[in-house]
């Protein structure tokens, strides 16, 4: 019973880790969020079921090509509803980024329909035994790909060019521009792999849950409230708040019961925040007169 | 490589439907007398469009046959629909709408509780008979109104309880455990079940609730599943509903699953696989391969209307199309028997009402001033899925 609520919290809390990493990602890159994370998961979802399901094509193909498209709807977003407001200070990409993804689940809701589908995959009757416990292949499969995906952007950020062109941004963005660096082509690039994170996601938890136009918008809010709590600066900090949220989650539903999962959960969260205000690993920005 | 567009279908349903209304009107006899308006405030978009889609399709389909017939009081009916979005304050400004400004004569309501309720004070205060053909909630007619104004063709929460509980205990359920969806729904039949139980002596392994976005429902199970329950009393809609059924699958756990009437709302079958077909729930009405000459006749007209309609399996939701359609024959009869289309004649009209042989049931005297419900536990079949086909369990 322990053993489950573990692997539940763990694939809840990698799911809202890959969410939270894409806040992350273009908070230290250009200082704004998408607030769209929730819809660009719906939309992986739905591109991955109607490429595969309705259309028929090879998973193989359907994948790369549902990724791609995520990639571009994070450059649509970069390019039309954030780029034009900040680039002349205004804090309106907010509510853009917020309208952006309002409109993409409509119009999600009139082209893919209205009902639940059930996104069929092999893995969901493939069963691990875990510490005596029957577990699902596919909920094993969502805490270690989203870890795989939190230590590849570990390891690109530190070891590879485009990591150090990030870097650059995040450190200095007048400077890097100085350098001969594109900025803006920096922050839709951060945008596009924010919204492949959520893709990711979306087509992850599809078997397990279902796909809907309306999926989106709960995931979207739990994981920026992750993304604060770990710091919305610190890669890892989120990561690993993700994996806390999702834990409790399931362990306060495991334990007290699901009437006070939210209360609790929310609870905690707000305690933490109380006494770490930067986030449980972020630091206090420093601010040079 | 295999290409469908089920949407565009959809999309071009109302189309349809306003198309077909509209050529009823034209070609009816009495196309010089204005229409008396009915009207429908209910989900057409979102997550419970296609329950919209249902009750549009059986108040179109009764229409159609009252106008055929030669209308209501020599005069044609119509249908304005309203989409409340499934949220209590646009549900009641459409009401207020409808009412106010297009004159509907009837109004009806669509599946959710929380909307109803909240066009219920509306109704009583404009005198004008608002007929429930979904939502459950009991409240909705017994709302404490010295001038009651609500009716209903459907389900009842408190009744519907009672015949879930009794169903669990006739199949030998000693303790079972509450997995309900969190809102307003889902309390009040907790209310009802827990009253249903008290009444047989039944002792309950706990309640737990699920939300829409629950990917997982394993830690609530695996809570009842510890405290003994050895039957699952569940409500929720759909969505949720599938996901209980595919943590029971994860955790192994074969249970009897005992639900209200959320599964039949969509593609259960499919969002919740095989083990679909072993949660047995509540309907007023399923269209099957033998129905009576009135529900082959209505299938029938269905298929023709919407050739979408393919097979059994895409009749659905059953209950609403039926209640739907029930509600307007009596409706119709309601207002003929007012001799006029005023609120308060109507509303005694729905009491004038003696014996009409409806597509549910027969009805006989169907309304009192101390009874706004027409459908009964006697009325409701229990049903589960068979692949993406909704059967009923001993017919």
């Amino acid at each position: 019973m322990f053993t489950a609520a573990i692997v539940t919290g763990l694939g809840l809390g990698s799911m809202y880790a890959l969410l939270a990493l894409g806040f992350h990602l273009t908070y230290v890159v250009s200082h704004t969020v998408n607030f769209a994370q929730g819809s660009a998961m719906m939309v992986g979802a739905v591109l991955g079921y109607t490429l595969c399901i309705t259309w028929g094509l090879s998973l193989w193909l359907a994948l790369p090509l549902t990724l791609l498209l995520s990639a571009l709807y994070g450059l649509v977003i970069e390019r039309w509803l954030v780029r034009p407001f900040h680039s002349r200070g205004s804090q309106a990409w907010l509510m853009a980024t917020v309208a952006g993804g309002i409109l993409v689940d409509n119009l999600a809701l009139f082209t893919f329909g209205k009902e639940p589908r059930q996104f069929e995959s092999s893995l969901l009757n493939l069963k691990v035994e875990l510490f005596g416990n029957a577990i699902g292949a596919l909920q094993l499969l969502i805490p270690l790909v989203g870890a795989a995906i939190a230590l590849a952007l570990f390891l690109v950020r530190r070891y590879t060019r485009l990591g150090k062109v990030l870097e650059a941004c995040v450190q200095n963005p007048r400077a890097a521009m100085l350098m001969g660096i594109n900025v803006n082509r920096v922050v839709a690039i951060a945008f596009a792999i924010s919204t492949v994170f959520a893709a990711i996601a979306g087509l992850l938890i599809a078997p397990l849950f279902s796909v809907n136009a309306e999926m989106g918008m709960l995931f979207g809010l739990k994981a920026f409230a992750v993304a604060i709590l770990g710091g919305i600066a610190s890669a890892g900090g989120v990561f690993v708040a993700g994996l806390l949220f999702g834990l409790t989650e399931a362990l306060v539903t495991l334990y007290f019961g699901s009437a006070f999962t939210q209360i609790l959960t929310f609870a905690l969260v707000i305690l933490a925040l109380a006494i770490r205000p930067n986030g449980l690993f972020g630091s206090q920005a420093l601010v040079k007169v | 490589m295999s290409f469908r567009l089920p949407d565009v279908q959809r999309l071009l349903f109302p189309v349809a439907a306003a198309i077909s209304l509209n050529l009823a009107v034209a070609t009816s006899t009495q196309a010089a007398e204005p229409p008396i308006k009915v009207g429908l405030v209910a989900a057409l978009s979102g997550q419970s469009a296609k329950s919209g889609e249902a009750l549009t399709r059986g108040l179109t389909m009764a229409i159609d046959e009252v106008n055929a017939q030669g209308g209501v009081l020599g005069r044609p009916l119509e249908l304005v629909r309203r989409d409340d979005e499934s949220n209590p304050s646009k549900g009641m400004l459409a009401a207020r709408e409808l009412i106010q400004r297009e004159k509907v004569t009837v109004l009806f309501g669509g599946l959710d509780t929380p909307v109803s309720l909240a066009i219920v004070p509306l109704a009583n205060q404009l005198k004008v008979p608002f007929m429930g053909i979904w939502a459950a909630g009991t409240k909705i007619t017994e709302n404490g109104a010295a001038d009651n104004y609500v009716f209903r063709v459907s389900a009842v929460d408190e009744l519907v309880d009672e015949a879930l509980v009794k169903y669990g205990a006739d199949q030998g359920m000693k303790k079972p455990g509450m997995i309900l969806i969190n809102n307003p729904w889902g309390e009040s039949n907790e209310a009802g079940f827990k009253r249903a139980l008290e009444k047989r002596g039944l002792e309950n392994a706990g309640v737990e609730r699920i939300q829409d976005s629950d990917l997982d429902v394993v830690p609530q199970l695996t809570r009842l599943k510890n405290a003994g329950a050895d039957t699952l009393l569940m409500v929720g809609n759909v969505g949720p509903s599938a996901q209980v059924v595919k943590s029971l699958d994860r955790m192994g756990w074969d249970v009897p699953v005992v639900s209200h009437w959320g599964p039949a709302g969509g593609r259960f079958g499919e969002l919740a696989g095989p083990s679909a077909s072993r949660v047995h729930f509540i309907q007023t009405y399923v269209f099957t391969e033998h129905n009576d000459a009135k529900g082959d006749a209505l299938l029938a007209a269905l298929k023709n209307a919407y050739p979408q309609i393919e097979s059994l399996a895409d009749v659905t939701p059953a209950v609403g199309i039926a209640n739907a359609y029930d509600a307007l024959h009596l409706s119709a009869l309601a207002i003929e028997n007012a001799g006029s289309t005023d609120g308060e004649a109507v509303r005694d009209g729905f009491y004038q009402i003696t014996d009409y042989d409806g597509l549910i049931k027969d009805y006989r005297q169907p309304f009192t001033a101390q009874k706004h419900d027409a459908l009964g536990p006697d009325d409701y079949v229990f049903a589960h899925f068979v692949g993406d086909q909704i059967v009923p369990l001993n017919p």
